[in-house]
C-alpha cells in the first residue's frame, strides 16, 4: 500500500512539475470534458471583472495613477502592510494548527464544542472585534477599570498600532486556517501515521515528520486568506489606528471622493496580491496524497493526550476566551448598558432573515462555481489551469468597496434587469468568497485518488455520476466546511451588500454598522450577537456530521 | 470493499445538498421578486403623482430612516432608501452615470455632494432660499439640511473648562503632549482645515497642524472614537463634531465623563459644516424628489434634527435643542460651507505636515 502511494506521489509529482505549453494543445480535451473548462472559464472571467473595471477607471486618471503608484509613501505603506500580514499569517498558523489537530485527532475534552467555537470568530466583523479589544483592553478600557481601584492601575499599555492590529486580526482571522487543515486532517488517511508510531515515534514526532508536512498544502492555502484578508481590511486597522494599504484606498473613496486614484492604488493593492499568491504557489507541494481507498470508512487511532490534555486545553481555552469570549462579552454589556438606558428598537428581524438568505445562497452558490476551478486545478495541473485558480482570487484580496463598485459598473450597463437585486448581491459575493471555496475543495481532492473515478467509468459510468457518487462523497467535509465558511463571511460582508445590496433591505452587518458608526453601540451589539450565534450553527452542524461519518 | 449501498447514501445524499442549493436560490428568487421589479422599471417607468422615491443616504439609518417613515407618511409616497457611506454613494452615482435609479442624494457633508456636482439639477429658488446663503450651494445645485459645529470634547476629570484655551491655536503647546486625540482622515476634519487655510492663510495653518504633530496626537479613525477615548480618559480632549456627544450621553448616560468645550475665541475651531441633499438631473420622479427636500426643510423635520440627532436647524422659526449655544455664540467664521467642500489642497498641506500618511 505504501509503496504504491510513493509511486504513486512520484508520478504525480513529475506529472505536475513538468508541464509545458505543449500540454495546453488539444490532449487536455479529451482529459477532461470542454463544459468543466468552460464552466472554469467562465467562473474565472467573472471573478476577473472588478480588475477589468480597476483598469478602466485608473486609466482615466492617467498622470494622477502613475504618480500614486511610483509615491516614495506608497512604498512604505506597503511595507508597513506587508509586516502586518506577515505577523497575522504566522500568528494565525501557529493558533490554527494545533488547534485543528487537539480537535480532529486527539481525545481533547469537548473537542467538538471546541471547534465549533474556533471558527466562530470569523463570523465577527473586523471593526465590531476591534471595538470590542479597545473597550476591553484599551488604554483605558474595562479591564483598567478593574485594575485601577484594588491595583491602582492608571493606564494600560498603548493596544494601538502595529501590535494591536496582528494581535486582532490574527484572533478574527486565524479559522481560515483552522477549517482547511480541519477539513484536510479529518481525510487524512491513516496508514502513514500508524506506520510511523509502529516504527516507535511519539505522537509529537509522528505530528512533525509524517502529519504536519502531509497539512503543508491545507496551511498554505489557509495562509494565503489570512494574508489576503489582511490585505484587504479596512475595519480593524482603522479602529485599532495602524495604517495599511487598504486605509489609504479607503480614504480615497470617502474624503478625496477620487475614484481613479482609488482605483490605481487598488491595482497596486492587487499586484501585492498576485506576489502573495505566486509565493503560495510556489511553496506549494506538488506531490498529492491519494487515498488508496476511501478513507472515510477507516477507524483512526485516537492521540491520548494523557496528561497533556491540561495544557492543551488551556490553549484552546485561551484563544476561544480572547477571540470570542471577549467580544461577546463587551457586546453583552453594551447590550445590557442600553437596555438599563430604555434603549428600543434594538433588533431587526428582517435583518436577521435577509442576513441568513443572502449567506446560505452565496454558499450553495460560491461552492458550486468553486468546483470546476479546483477539479481543473487538481487533475489537470498546467498553465491554463493554474490561470483559472489564480484569477479566482482577484475579488478576495480587492477591497469590497472596488469590488462593489466593479459590479455597479458593469451592472447598471450590462446587467440593469438584476441591478440592486439580490441576484447581483450574490454574484458578488461569489466572486468575493470564491478562493476561499477553491482552496478547500481543492485541498480535499488533492486526496482523492482519480483512479476509482476512472475505475467506475471504465464499469461503465458517466464522468458526472463517477464525480457526484465517488469524489463528491470524499470531499463532502471540504465542501461542507467550504459552504460554512462562504456563509460566515456572507453574514458579516460590509461594504460590497452596503452599495449593491437591494435597496430597502438591510442585514445584520449593515445593521451593526449603521448604529456602530453614530455610536449607538447597544443597536450594534444585538445585532452581532446574532450574528455570532447564527453562524454557530452551521459549524455545529457539521462537527455533529463527522461524528456520525465515524 | 465499496458497495452500491454507499453509492446510493452517496447519491442521496448529494442530490440533497443540490437540492438544497436550488431551494435556496430559489428562495433568493421568489422573495426578491417585489424588489426586482421595482428596480427594473424604475429606470423607464413614467413619473407618478406620487409615486415611488429612490433616495441615496450618506446619512446612517440608525438617524434618519425615522424622519423618512415621517415623510411618507406625510405624503404618501413610498420612498426606497439605500443606506451606505457618502464616499462610496457618490462613487457609485458617478458609476452608474445617466442610468441612475437614484432621485436623491442625501450627504453627510458638501464634499460628497461636491464630487457629484455634475449630476446635481438645480433646485427651485423658493426652497434652497429657506436656509442662509453660507450653508447652500452658489450654483443653487444642493442645500444644507442640519448644521454641525467643530468642538474639542473634553475628559471632565482630567481637564477642567477653566484649562482650555479661547481658540484652537492654544492646543500647540507643549502641556498637551500626548492628550490629544484627532481624526485627520475624517472629512469633518478637512472640511475645518480648509476653513483655516481661508481664514489664517495656509503658513499660520501649516504651523498649527506642525503644532499639533509635534504634541503626538493619537489618530483616531473618525469622530466617534475620539469621543469614546474622551469619555475613557485615553485622551484629555478632541477635535470633533458636536452632536456625537450627545449620543453617548443617550447611551450611557450623564455618567459619560466628557463634554463638549465650544471656543470661546470662535474661529475655525467653530465652524459650522453641514449636512446636505441635493435632487439628481436624472431623477425619474422629480417631483417627489422636491417633495422630499421641502419636507427635509419644514418644520416638522427641522425640529427632529433639533431634537433627536442634536444638529442646528437651518431654518428660521425652529429653535436648536436647548443645551446648545447659538451660531451667533459661536463665533463662527464668516466662510460659505461650499468652500469648505474643497478637499485636495487641504490634503496636501496635511500630507506636508505630516498629519496623513
Amino acid at each position: 500500500m505504501t509503496a504504491e502511494r510513493v509511486i504513486d506521489t512520484r508520478i504525480a509529482a513529475g506529472r505536475g512539475a513538468s508541464w509545458t505549453p505543449r500540454r495546453l494543445l488539444p490532449r487536455w480535451l479529451r482529459r477532461e470534458p470542454v463544459w468543466l473548462w468552460l464552466a472554469g472559464f467562465a467562473v474565472a472571467g467573472a471573478a476577473a471583472l472588478p480588475a477589468v473595471y480597476l483598469a478602466v477607471r485608473a486609466a482615466d486618471s492617467g498622470d494622477t495613477a502613475i504618480d500614486a503608484i511610483f509615491d516614495p509613501d506608497t512604498v512604505s505603506m506597503l511595507w508597513r502592510t506587508l509586516q502586518l500580514i506577515f505577523l497575522v499569517t504566522l500568528g494565525s498558523v501557529l493558533i490554527a494548527v494545533p488547534l485543528a489537530w487537539l480537535t480532529v485527532r486527539t481525545d481533547l475534552p469537548y473537542r467538538r464544542a471546541w471547534a465549533v467555537a474556533s471558527v466562530l470568530p470569523l463570523a465577527i466583523p473586523s471593526y465590531v472585534g476591534a471595538l470590542a479589544f479597545i473597550s476591553a483592553f484599551g488604554p483605558r478600557g474595562l479591564l483598567q477599570g478593574w485594575l485601577e481601584g484594588p491595583f491602582g492601575v492608571e493606564r494600560l499599555p498603548n493596544l494601538y498600532g502595529l501590535t494591536g492590529a496582528a494581535v486582532v486580526l490574527t484572533l478574527l482571522s486565524y479559522p481560515y486556517v483552522f477549517l482547511t487543515v480541519r477539513a484536510t486532517l479529518w481525510r487524512l488517511e491513516p496508514e502513514m501515521e500508524e506506520a510511523s508510531w509502529t516504527l516507535g515515534r511519539s505522537p509529537w514526532q509522528t505530528f512533525r515528520r509524517v502529519t504536519l508536512p502531509l497539512l503543508y498544502p491545507a496551511i498554505g492555502a489557509g495562509a494565503l486568506l489570512v494574508a489576503l484578508y489582511t490585505l484587504s481590511d479596512f475595519g480593524a486597522v482603522a479602529l485599532l489606528q495602524y495604517d495599511t494599504f487598504t486605509r489609504v484606498i479607503f480614504n480615497e473613496y470617502n474624503t478625496s471622493f477620487d475614484r481613479a486614484g482609488a482605483a490605481a492604488l487598488s491595482l497596486v493593492l492587487l499586484g501585492v496580491a498576485v506576489a502573495l499568491i505566486m509565493v503560495e504557489a510556489s511553496a506549494r507541494r506538488r506531490a498529492r496524497y491519494y487515498s488508496g481507498a476511501n478513507a472515510a470508512r477507516r477507524d483512526r487511532r485516537t492521540v491520548r493526550l494523557g496528561r497533556w490534555r491540561w495544557p492543551a486545553s488551556a490553549f484552546a481555552g485561551v484563544v476561544t476566551f480572547l477571540a470570542l469570549g471577549v467580544p461577546i462579552f463587551v457586546l453583552a454589556y453594551w447590550l445590557v448598558r442600553g437596555i438599563g438606558a430604555g434603549e428600543t428598537g434594538l433588533f431587526d428581524w428582517t435583518a436577521a432573515y435577509n442576513s441568513i438568505r443572502y449567506s446560505l445562497a452565496a454558499a450553495a452558490a460560491t461552492v458550486i462555481a468553486a468546483v470546476p476551478i479546483s477539479v481543473l486545478s487538481v487533475r489537470r495541473p498546467g498553465l491554463l489551469s493554474a490561470a483559472l485558480e489564480r484569477f479566482s482570487y482577484v475579488g478576495f484580496a480587492m477591497p469590497g468597496i472596488a469590488v462593489g463598485l466593479g459590479l455597479v459598473f458593469f451592472g447598471i450597463r450590462y446587467a440593469t434587469d438584476i441591478y440592486q437585486t439580490a441576484y447581483l448581491l450574490e454574484f458578488a459575493y461569489v466572486v468575493l468568497f470564491l478562493p476561499v471555496a477553491v482552496g478547500l475543495i481543492r485541498a480535499s481532492l488533492l486526496q482523492v485518488n482519480p483512479r476509482m473515478e476512472e475505475a467506475a467509468m471504465s464499469l461503465g459510468r458517466s464522468r458526472a455520476n463517477a464525480f457526484l457518487t465517488i469524489t463528491v462523497p470524499i470531499i463532502w467535509p471540504g465542501l461542507a466546511a467550504a459552504g460554512i465558511m462562504v456563509f460566515l463571511l456572507t453574514m458579516k460582508e460590509l461594504p460590497a451588500t452596503l452599495i449593491l445590496g437591494p435597496i430597502d433591505s438591510s442585514t445584520l452587518a449593515t445593521s451593526i454598522w449603521t448604529a456602530a458608526e453614530e455610536a449607538f453601540f447597544a443597536r450594534a451589539a444585538a445585532p452581532s450577537l446574532v450574528l455570532v450565534l447564527a453562524s454557530a450553527a452551521p459549524m455545529t452542524f457539521l462537527v455533529l456530521r463527522e461524528r456520525s461519518t465515524r | 470493499m465499496t458497495s452500491d449501498i454507499w453509492n446510493s447514501t452517496a447519491r442521496r445524499s448529494m442530490f440533497m445538498a443540490l437540492g438544497l442549493a436550488i431551494i435556496m436560490v430559489l428562495a433568493i428568487a421568489c422573495s426578491s421578486d417585489d424588489d426586482d421589479t421595482a428596480a427594473a422599471t424604475t429606470p423607464t417607468a413614467p413619473p407618478e403623482e406620487s409615486g415611488e422615491l429612490v433616495i441615496y443616504s450618506g446619512r446612517s439609518e440608525s438617524l434618519v430612516a425615522p424622519l423618512i417613515e415621517r415623510f411618507e407618511l406625510a405624503t404618501g409616497i413610498d420612498a426606497r432608501v439605500n443606506y451606505a457611506g457618502t464616499g462610496a454613494l457618490a462613487a457609485t452615482l458617478l458609476e452608474e452615470g445617466d442610468r441612475s435609479p437614484a432621485d436623491i442624494f442625501f450627504a453627510q457633508d458638501p464634499g460628497g455632494l461636491g464630487a457629484v456636482i455634475e449630476l446635481l439639477a438645480p433646485l427651485p429658488a423658493e426652497l434652497i432660499e429657506r436656509v442662509p446663503d453660507w450653508a447652500r450651494s452658489p450654483e443653487n445645485l444642493w442645500v444644507g439640511v442640519s448644521g454641525r459645529a467643530r468642538t474639542v470634547v473634553y475628559n471632565t476629570d482630567n481637564v477642567s473648562p477653566e484649562d482650555l484655551p479661547d481658540t484652537l491655536e492654544g492646543f500647540t503647546d507643549p502641556r498637551w503632549k500626548g492628550r490629544i486625540g484627532w481624526a485627520p482622515t475624517n472629512g469633518s476634519f478637512q472640511a475645518m482645515v480648509t476653513g483655516m487655510r481661508l481664514i489664517w492663510g495656509e503658513d499660520r495653518t501649516r504651523q498649527w497642524l506642525e503644532g499639533i504633530v509635534a504634541n503626538e496626537p493619537l489618530v483616531y479613525a473618525a469622530n466617534t472614537p475620539i469621543v469614546a477615548a474622551a469619555g475613557s480618559g485615553e485622551i484629555n480632549v478632541g477635535f470633533v463634531n458636536h452632536y456625537y456627544l450627545h449620543r453617548f450621553l443617550a447611551e450611557e448616560g450623564e455618567g459619560f465623563d466628557a463634554r463638549n468645550y465650544f471656543l470661546p475665541g470662535g474661529g475655525p475651531g467653530s465652524a459650522v459644516l453641514v449636512a446636505g441633499a441635493g435632487m439628481l438631473k436624472t431623477a425619474d420622479n422629480p417631483i417627489a424628489a422636491e417633495r422630499f427636500l421641502d419636507y427635509l426643510l419644514s418644520a416638522d423635520a427641522q425640529l427632529y434634527f433639533a431634537e433627536e440627532t442634536f444638529e442646528y436647524p437651518l431654518i428660521d422659526g425652529v429653535a436648536r435643542a436647548g443645551l446648545l449655544p447659538s451660531l451667533d455664540d459661536l463665533k463662527t467664521p464668516d466662510v460659505d460651507v461650499s468652500d469648505l467642500g474643497d478637499l485636495a489642497a487641504t490634503q496636501d498641506l496635511l500630507r506636508e505636515a505630516d498629519a496623513l500618511p
